[in-house]
């Protein structure tokens, strides 16, 4: 028998694993899933915990339910991957697992301890991420009797996971304390090592009057230093200083710390790998998924969704020694929740922008790209059943993998 | 404009539109225009960029810089008021750094 190995059944692994049992030749090929998690976390919706939108419970469900018969499912962390032996060494029982394919979905988490002072003293007082399910539910009860003050959210350095995510958390924000009727006791300041809060062209020109409109200030170009806790105030590499009375931080993100133990990663511990291939830029029979890539596209599920296919028509074309088809564009697109129930929905890819126009989603669509509508916050809220019962079984949705330029508009 | 630029395409933000024009000449006039005269200091930064960029079709991050040479970030700053990333990027005869939107 020959081994198929998967490491991670987030988003990526799970999809993957959906599509590729139905595949491979029971009788030639073993796969087995490793998984660190109990649960599999539906991570779009940490953000709408807070805000008293999702109760934690909407955002896991078991890992094993989304594995399906006949593939083996082990629940450990891993402790090594040697790609010249094709072994990986478990933490649990220190078992060893040959492989004859591999892929590497092991995702990114947050690093809080990569900036000075994030971790001391106010963390989660009143310093709180959105990145994990108790960072989410910590913020939420802090929010349920917070008086107002400055409420800063600060993006520590790129890339990060779903990287409008800190956008969306400040507008809802300003949403849910206009709800909660103390909007006026409270200013609102975004923070990013970027140019920007907007920094593409057609992006900035529709969306950018909305930080204005919601009156939130934008302190670009904002690389943090240091947290002092003590005082409230973070720190730039420049020597700017942001005081605040609630910090929403999204930390340094890395990948999996198996990456860095077994020495194949680069300094964020992100696997190098084709960007349009999805093999492993080292060994040609490890392909690598989802968080865990170096590949310059969005952190993103629908990175991982549109990739996926890609990469299994090329892991199925190397194994038969065929030259391998799929070239992934980059594709990705998300919906960016905007608060008064609209929300904005952006399509792009390596080569292309986001850009204004509509997008032809199949019976609830067109859905209006780049500009604001309640239908987009519709669809965000709704997507979260269509990841459950239709993406994560593996099964084909509607959309086309390759970003099409129908209905978007250049000028 | 001096004459070694008059031939090099660049975006609306002063973006070098196309990496293969670039060469050391050109980032001196680059930097020239920013305000900028470049020691041996800004070379370390500015070789790394282009050799990770030949290597992977992407400028370097910031982490990327002071993890691999000499130079932190404190000093980056420094050598880049108002910020690195886009002036190294700049001078590098690479694109902007930008997010996805």
């Amino acid at each position: 028998m020959k081994q198929f190995l998967i490491l991670g059944a987030g988003t990526a692994g799970t999809m993957l694993v959906n599509r590729l049992v139905k595949k491979l030749d029971k009788k030639e090929w073993k796969i087995t899933v490793v998984e660190k998690e109990e649960n599999h976390y539906y991570q779009p919706g940490f953000l709408f915990v807070p805000l008293g939108i999702y109760k934690p419970t909407d955002t896991y469900k078991s890992s094993r339910k989304y594995i399906p018969s006949g593939v083996e499912f082990i629940n450990s962390e891993v402790d090594n991957i040697d790609p010249e032996t094709n072994k990986v060494t478990l933490i649990k029982d220190k078992e060893v697992l040959h492989y004859d394919y591999l892929v590497i979905a092991t995702g990114s988490t947050i690093r809080p301890a990569e900036t000075e002072g994030l971790l001391d003293g106010g963390w989660r007082r009143n310093i709180f991420d959105f990145y994990t399910l108790e960072g989410s539910i910590a913020l939420g009860k802090f929010l349920e009797t917070w008086k107002g003050g400055r409420l800063v959210v600060n993006v520590a350095e790129m890339p990060i996971k779903c990287p409008v995510a800190p956008l969306e958390f400040i507008f809802m924000a300003d949403w849910f304390l206009t709800k909660k009727g103390i909007r006026e006791k409270v200013e609102l300041v975004y923070s990013t090592p970027l140019p920007g809060a907007f920094t593409k062209p057609k992006a900035s020109a529709v969306l950018g009057n909305l930080l204005e409109k919601k009156n939130i200030k934008v302190e670009a170009d904002f690389t943090i230093s240091s947290v002092e806790s003590s005082k409230n105030i973070i720190h730039s590499y420049d020597g700017r200083e942001v005081p605040y009375d609630l910090l929403v931080s999204t930390p340094v993100n890395m990948g999996a710390p198996v990456i860095e133990r077994s020495g194949i990663g680069d300094d964020l511990n992100f696997v190098p790998t084709d960007k349009f291939t999805l093999q492993s830029k080292n060994w040609q029979n490890i392909f690598v998924l989802g968080d865990a890539t170096n590949i310059p596209a969005s952190k993103a599920g629908a990175v991982a969704h549109f990739s996926v296919g890609v990469a299994l028509e090329n892991i199925l074309a190397h194994i038969k020694g065929k030259e391998m088809p799929g070239k992934f564009d980059g594709h990705a697109n998300c919906f960016i929740e905007t608060g008064y129930h609209k929300a904005s929905l952006i399509d792009f890819n390596y080569d292309v922008e986001p850009l204004p126009g509509t997008y032809p989603l199949p019976v609830l669509g067109p859905m209006r790209l780049l500009g604001e509508s309640v239908l987009n916050h519709w669809g965000k809220l709704g997507f979260r059943y269509m990841y459950w019962e239709i993406l994560m079984r593996g099964w084909g949705v509607p959309l086309p993998e390759k970003m099409s330029m129908v209905g978007k508009k250049l000028d | 404009m001096s004459d070694v630029l008059s031939s090099i395409k660049f975006d609306s933000e002063g973006y070098m539109e196309d990496a293969s024009a670039w060469n050391e000449k050109v980032a001196e006039a680059i930097a020239i225009r920013e305000g900028l005269k470049l020691t041996d200091r800004y070379w370390v930064v500015i070789k790394y960029c282009r050799d990770t960029f030949t290597k992977t079709g992407e400028a370097p991050t910031l982490r990327n810089i002071t993890k691999n040479t000499d130079v932190q970030t404190k000093e980056l700053y420094e050598l880049f008021p108002g910020g690195p990333g886009k002036l190294a990027a700049k001078i590098s005869g690479l694109k902007k750094p930008t997010g996805c939107i």
